[in-house]
């Protein structure tokens, strides 16, 4: 029984997401191997290599790799698949959108974002934005299977002396083509993997006011996520989405500032240690999930805070 | 340019779906149900791109039980030009859809098919990915953008850093993410209209597919609850508890 863990990468770095697909790797058991698919990936491959746990890298390289295209891993990936037992993957936008692929050409089945491994062959799951867990049976020869990140610690990143061997690239299906990325900037830590998490919803009501949940995050040191509302209204990026159909965090602490508490915002946060909401509604959903509760209007109680956390 | 659009029926996304006491699923019994809400946003594009004249006709594809018919019937009134069920009682996952999508594809036709990027009960985010994988076709997953541009598709997509732009070989397959566009809401006169359009209904036996499912489900588990929390006077009370108590910050 052996695992393929597909690398999430810059082509230099190893994508945190990575790390966590190696711990449900190990709780499946037998040997893990990683793939590192990109484009003069080297230093991808190298520090694939030291994370503690697997036993190989396997490294196709060439240009049609850069961009991390299902289109062209997908191929690659089944080329190799006959040797393993299970290809994972984080589930995260990358991940999502080329497993699901592969799968289908392997004519099996897909598990996804799971959160715990029973067996080799059977995983949980959520279902309905989290309002059930399902543990389901995979009969099928390779499973494919997606990992929710916040689940599943990540493995260290250093101490394994992996192997790195070569795997002979597929043809370029010249099916599709990066045009152009537009990545948000941000000196904060990773929405998916920060300590704290401080997120602003509709109530927060502009983008010039998010600046206020901004500076509450720089105060302590967390990252900024946001409702939906928040988003579908311009305050924010729509990489900063927590929830059902957006992120899915799990921090120490995760405080929520004018979010009414939907169900589809909860299934991305629920399962933080210790979550606060602000919200001057007394009534709002959000309050039943709330460790810590104040009912407060949010543009006297966040000044309020930022000015209490200097003391 | 014909566009084929996938149509779940789920429950709406409004109501909390709890799990049955014996643990063998989730209890949908007498709920309301509704079109996948991404759904909604794949047909509200492909209409969009009929209205603009770059698309002829909008065909939204169901499968499931007969009562998908009524889902068809809001894809119509929003504009579809005519419906496929594909129907069956049989529990259906998403790698048997995609083949069932896959099988109508090769007799439609379509340069284009649309489906949400995640049906709001499975959570899956699978369908639209396998569809693109059994047809060899590229993917424009979780879009915010979809412009036709000579001959081509440019997908501006979500990810997990920003967005993302990819140009993509026609015929292909997109999946909706939530800013694509804002479904139109269905109007009487348009809900008279759609129920004249014609509806085809198909079986996976007459499609030659097979719909066994690969995935069994042993168990449905409640997730565990979070206990109730306290309510803090102000902000030095919330602050005090943290450091203290939760020892958090
Ligand atoms: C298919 C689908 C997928 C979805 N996916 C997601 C998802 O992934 N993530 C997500 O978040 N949502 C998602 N949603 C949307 C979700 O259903 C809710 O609409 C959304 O979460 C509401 O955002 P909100 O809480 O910011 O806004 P609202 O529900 O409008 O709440 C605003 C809150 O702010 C409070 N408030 C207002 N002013 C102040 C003030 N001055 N001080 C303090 N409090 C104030 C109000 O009391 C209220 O509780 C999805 C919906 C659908 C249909
Ligand atoms: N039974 C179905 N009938 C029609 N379309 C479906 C069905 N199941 C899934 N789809 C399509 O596939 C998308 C993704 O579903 P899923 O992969 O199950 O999350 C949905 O948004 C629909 O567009």
């Amino acid at each position: 029984m052996t695992t393929l863990v597909i690398a999430e990468h810059d082509n230099r770095q190893i994508r945190s997401g990575t790390l966590n697909a190696v711990t449900a790797a190990q709780k499946i058991g037998g040997e893990i191997h990683v793939l590192v698919a990109g484009h003069e990936c080297g230093e991808a491959a190298k520090a694939a290599a030291q994370i503690a746990g697997v036993a190989k890298v396997r490294v196709a390289d060439a240009p049609h790799y850069k961009d991390m295209l299902p289109e062209n891993l997908a191929p690659l990936v089944v080329s190799i698949a006959e040797e393993y037992s299970h290809v994972l993957a984080p589930a995260t936008s990358f991940g999502k959108n080329v497993l699901p692929r592969i799968a289908a050409l392997l004519d099996v089945a897909q598990v996804s974002d799971i959160v715990a491994v029973e067996s080799a062959d059977t995983f949980v799951r959520p279902i309905y934005a989290g309002n059930g867990l399902a543990t389901v049976q995979s009969s099928d020869s390779i499973k494919i299977v997606t990992v929710r990140t916040t689940a599943f610690d990540a493995a260290a990143a250093s101490g394994g002396t992996a192997a790195i061997e070569t795997v002979a690239p597929a043809e370029d299906t010249g099916l599709s083509r990066l045009v152009g990325q537009e990545l948000t900037k941000s000196e904060r830590p990773e929405l998916t993997s920060a300590r704290i998490v401080v997120s602003g919803g509709r109530g927060v009501g502009s983008a010039e006011n998010f600046k206020l949940i901004a500076q509450l995050a720089d105060k302590l040191g967390a990252a900024v996520g946001a409702s939906r509302a928040a988003v579908d209204a311009g305050y924010v990026p729509n990489d900063y989405q927590v929830g059902q159909t957006g992120k899915i965090v799990a921090p120490d602490l995760y405080i929520a500032i004018g979010i009414s508490g939907a169900i589809q915002h909860l299934a991305g946060m629920k399962d933080s240690r210790v979550i606060v909401a602000i919200n001057k509604d007394a009534d709002a959903p959000i309050f039943q999930v709330a460790d810590y509760g104040l009912v407060a209007d949010l543009f006297q109680a966040v000044p309020e805070l930022i000015a209490a956390l200097d003391k | 340019m014909k566009i084929l659009v996938a149509v779940k029926r789920v429950v709406d996304f409004n109501v909390k779906v709890r799990v049955k006491a014996d643990g063998t699923g989730m209890d949908t019994a007498n709920l309301k149900m509704s079109m996948n809400p991404f759904d909604e946003i794949a047909v509200e594009e492909a209409v969009k791109l009929k209205e603009a004249g770059t698309a002829t006709e909008v065909v939204a594809v169901s499968m499931g039980p007969s009562a998908c018919q009524e889902t068809l019937r809001s894809a119509m009134a929003m504009g579809a030009d005519r419906a496929i069920l594909v129907q069956t009682d049989a529990e259906l996952q998403p790698l048997a859809v995609a083949k069932l999508l896959a099988a109508i594809v090769k007799k439609e036709q379509p340069q284009l098919v649309i489906l949400g990027k995640q049906a709001i009960d499975d959570d899956s985010n699978q369908t639209g990915q396998m569809l693109a994988g059994l047809l060899g076709w590229p993917q424009g997953t979780f879009a915010s953008k979809v412009k036709i541009v000579d001959g081509g598709l440019e997908v501006t997509r979500e990810i997990d850093g920003g967005l993302e732009t990819v140009a993509l070989k026609l015929p292909a397959v997109v999946t909706t993410d939530l800013r694509l566009n804002t479904p139109r809401y269905v109007t009487l006169p348009n809900i008279m209209k759609a129920k004249k359009k014609p509806m085809e209904t198909l079986t996976p036996e007459s499609l030659g597919v097979d719909t066994t499912p690969r995935l069994k489900t042993l168990r449905v588990q409640e997730p565990p609850k979070r206990k109730a929390g306290v309510k803090v006077a102000d902000v030095h009370e919330l602050v005090a508890k943290l450091r203290g108590e939760a020892k958090v910050i």
